[in-house]
């Protein structure tokens, strides 16, 4: 029994075996020496463990008793992920290496974050769902923190780590009234114990566990850590934050809802329409104040979740594809729009001021034609990839009766516009002024105007996720 | 009222009143301390529940171990207190609000609380006979290994944690180098020197 269960979470051993055999290989090798290239090592093997999964992963597989499932929903979600992580790991490199930001434990807290994703979005219990969600956060905290000697990255860290532990708490308490009510802890278990008629006190549970989660997935009105994070954080990290963990939580967002609590859909379906629109609306109002374009991040994502949990809140089938093609899609316009701002430098200094960008079109037409491209798919204009993100998670919310939801969506996202295109015009129509000289590493480059190509090409046939995306998400909800 | 019953109420009013004096002693080195008779009163109920194993872990890792650490640091940090105390009673107001809410939601939940049909066959005990660390053995080294190892994992996290953000290696402190000063020869350390009278060297 134990080969069978080890053979199913082989790829989580392999991560976790590889991040401590790299941190003692480093601390008696060489130290933050060798951190540039353990950084590409990291970020390759990601790659590679996201590339066996894809294509040896198949059927569905549980293990230790139920607690972890290995089905398509977690292959695509994991791909995701460790793609995402990988993406992120090779780009930082470069810029955190010029700022003496680049340390060994950095690309090894990383992959520990992972491994804890992976375990996130297979769970089936909800000690193993805690485990992970508490292996992936706290990494995260301490790299949030990475930039010791500044305040703002400090402070970063900290608010964090305490809302962070806040949302933890209101999860774990929700898990204890729900294992009050159903007597057990697995998902196959509360699942058959919360059908049709359920109890106050499950209400409760589940209401708690799903603020504890919104938390993590930064969803208004749980999101006021997000801008303050976002902001402070060394912006490779900020990259990380605005990929990789959103999509694990909103991949363990979505087993919660329907593999525990499938049967009682009435119940929080309304919830999450609601946490939806509020996010949708408030990540569209609240960034048009912005100045810096990581706080402008941090609220364009927080809009972003709106879409992927209006999603969600379908619960049907259609519902949880949608999420999973907007997640894509979004990690896709994410990762490139992080590689532009990676390059915001001037005089080596990096620069997060959008008036910065002032007539950046001049100088680097290229480099702003593809900004153009991502800025307008993260709007949702019509003929790039993120139209078709949107345009899902509508059709999805339309067909499962929540037509409100939709028309609340497409208003929200007509706002949220206004602030991306902000940004299209200050780099081709704003005031002539000191120009950007960030130059652009390869592997930057790469990312950016791959995936502003992506936004493009992918209008032919979103390159077959459609079908994956469609296949997963009927190994969820059944 | 059994004698049980009567030493399960000692010690739940006992655990109560600890917190809630943890949390509004004007002492910090009072609150721990009111958080120990807290962890001692716990284990009391872990006792009674048949659990001696764990009530045992509570008291020689949290009372022993975790506590102590915590007057430590209380002890060693300079924080003003009675300025983090102004801070607080700002917002006490609203804090009680939300906190009486809550408290009558919960009332409310459990007052109706009721368990799910089959509650009594998902809940039975996995291990059947075995108990305390017979019981714990089987279950965290079978069935729940993998949440064993990740909590290892998490640890290891932590560790990293620590030393990532804490660790400074200052350039201006002299280091001890054992190797050095073991490979030190005494013949070529130590030079002895005839002084002539009434002459410096």
């Amino acid at each position: 029994m134990i080969s069978a269960d080890i053979q199913t979470v082989l790829p989580e051993i392999v991560l976790a075996l590889f991040a401590m055999a790299a941190l003692l290989g480093v601390v008696y090798g060489g130290k933050d020496r060798l951190a540039g290239r353990l950084t590409s090592l990291t970020g390759l093997v990601l790659a590679l463990i996201a590339l066996w999964i894809a294509y040896t992963g198949e059927g569905t597989r549980t293990a230790f008793g139920g607690s972890f499932n290995d089905d398509g929903f977690a292959r695509f979600a994991k791909v995701t992920v460790l793609l995402s992580a990988a993406a992120v790991l090779l780009m930082s490199r470069d810029y955190m290496q010029r700022r003496g930001l680049l340390r060994f434990e950095y690309p090894v807290l990383v992959a520990l974050s992972v491994v804890g994703m992976m375990v996130m979005v297979s769970a089936g219990d909800l000690m193993v769902l805690y485990m992970g969600l508490e292996l992936q956060s706290l990494a995260l905290y301490v790299i949030a923190a990475l930039r010791r000697d500044s305040a703002k990255s400090t402070e970063a860290g900290l608010k964090y780590f305490v809302l962070g532990a806040l949302s933890s708490g209101l999860l774990l308490y929700g898990a204890s009234l729900t294992y009050g009510f159903a007597g057990t802890t697995l998902f196959s278990g509360i699942i058959e114990a919360a059908s049709d008629d359920i109890s106050l006190g499950l209400l409760f549970g589940l209401v708690f566990l799903i603020s504890g989660v919104a938390f993590k997935v930064s969803a208004a009105p749980f999101h006021m850590w997000t801008p303050d994070v976002y902001e402070g954080s060394p912006t490779p990290v900020t990259a990380f934050f605005a990929t990789a963990p959103k999509v694990a939580a909103m991949a363990l967002f979505a087993r919660i809802i329907h593999d525990a609590f499938g049967g009682i859909v009435g119940e929080w379906q309304q919830i999450i329409a609601f946490l939806s629109v509020l996010s949708m609306f408030l990540g569209a109002v609240a960034a048009i104040g912005q100045t810096n374009i990581k706080r402008l991040m941090a609220y364009s994502s927080i809009a972003h979740m709106g879409f992927a949990l209006m999603g969600l809140a379908a619960g049907s089938v259609l519902g949880v594809q949608a999420m999973l093609i907007y997640m894509a899609i979004y990690v896709t316009m994410n990762i490139g729009t992080f590689a532009f701002i990676l390059s915001m430098e001037k005089d080596g200094r990096p620069v997060v001021e959008i008036s910065a960008l002032n007539m950046y079109s001049k100088r680097e037409p290229l480099r702003a034609l593809a900004m153009l491209v991502l800025l307008f798919s993260l709007a949702g204009v019509p003929p790039m990839v993120g139209f078709f993100g949107k345009f899902y998670v509508l059709r999805a919310a339309y067909d499962a009766g929540l037509a409100w939801l939709a028309v609340a969506g497409v208003i929200a996202s007509v706002i949220g516009a206004y602030y991306y295109l902000r940004i299209v015009f200050v780099m081709y129509f704003g005031k002539e002024s000191e120009a950007l000289d960030g130059a652009m590493p390869v592997f930057q480059w790469l990312m950016l105007m791959g995936s502003a190509a992506a936004m493009v090409v992918g209008v032919v046939n979103l390159f077959g996720i459609e079908p994956l995306a469609a296949a997963a998400a009927a190994t969820l909800v059944n | 009222m059994t004698v049980a019953a009567f030493v399960f109420y000692v010690f739940a009013v006992t655990v109560l009143l600890g917190g809630l004096m943890t949390v509004v002693s004007r002492n910090p080195v009072h609150s721990v301390l009111w958080l120990i008779l807290t962890f001692i009163a716990s284990a009391g109920l872990f006792v009674l529940l048949g659990a001696e194993f764990v009530a045992m872990l509570l008291m020689i890792v949290y009372v022993g171990a975790v506590a102590v650490l915590f007057l430590f640091v209380v002890m060693m940090l300079d924080i003003d207190f009675a300025q983090l105390r102004a801070e607080m009673s700002k917002y006490l107001p609203l804090a009680l609000l939300i906190g009486v809410i809550i408290l009558m939601e919960l009332a409310m939940a459990f007052g109706v609380w009721d368990f799910s049909d089959g509650f009594a066959t998902r809940i039975a005990a996995p291990t059947g006979e075995a108990q305390n660390t017979a019981a714990l053995g089987l279950l965290i080294y079978d069935q729940y290994i993998m949440l064993f190892q990740l909590a290892g994992l998490i640890l290891l996290v932590a560790m990293i944690g620590a030393i990532v953000l804490t660790l400074r290696h200052r350039k201006d402190v002299k280091r001890q180098n054992p190797v050095a000063q073991m490979h030190r020869d005494p013949a070529k350390a130590m030079e002895l020197k005839d002084v002539k009278p009434g002459q410096g060297l």
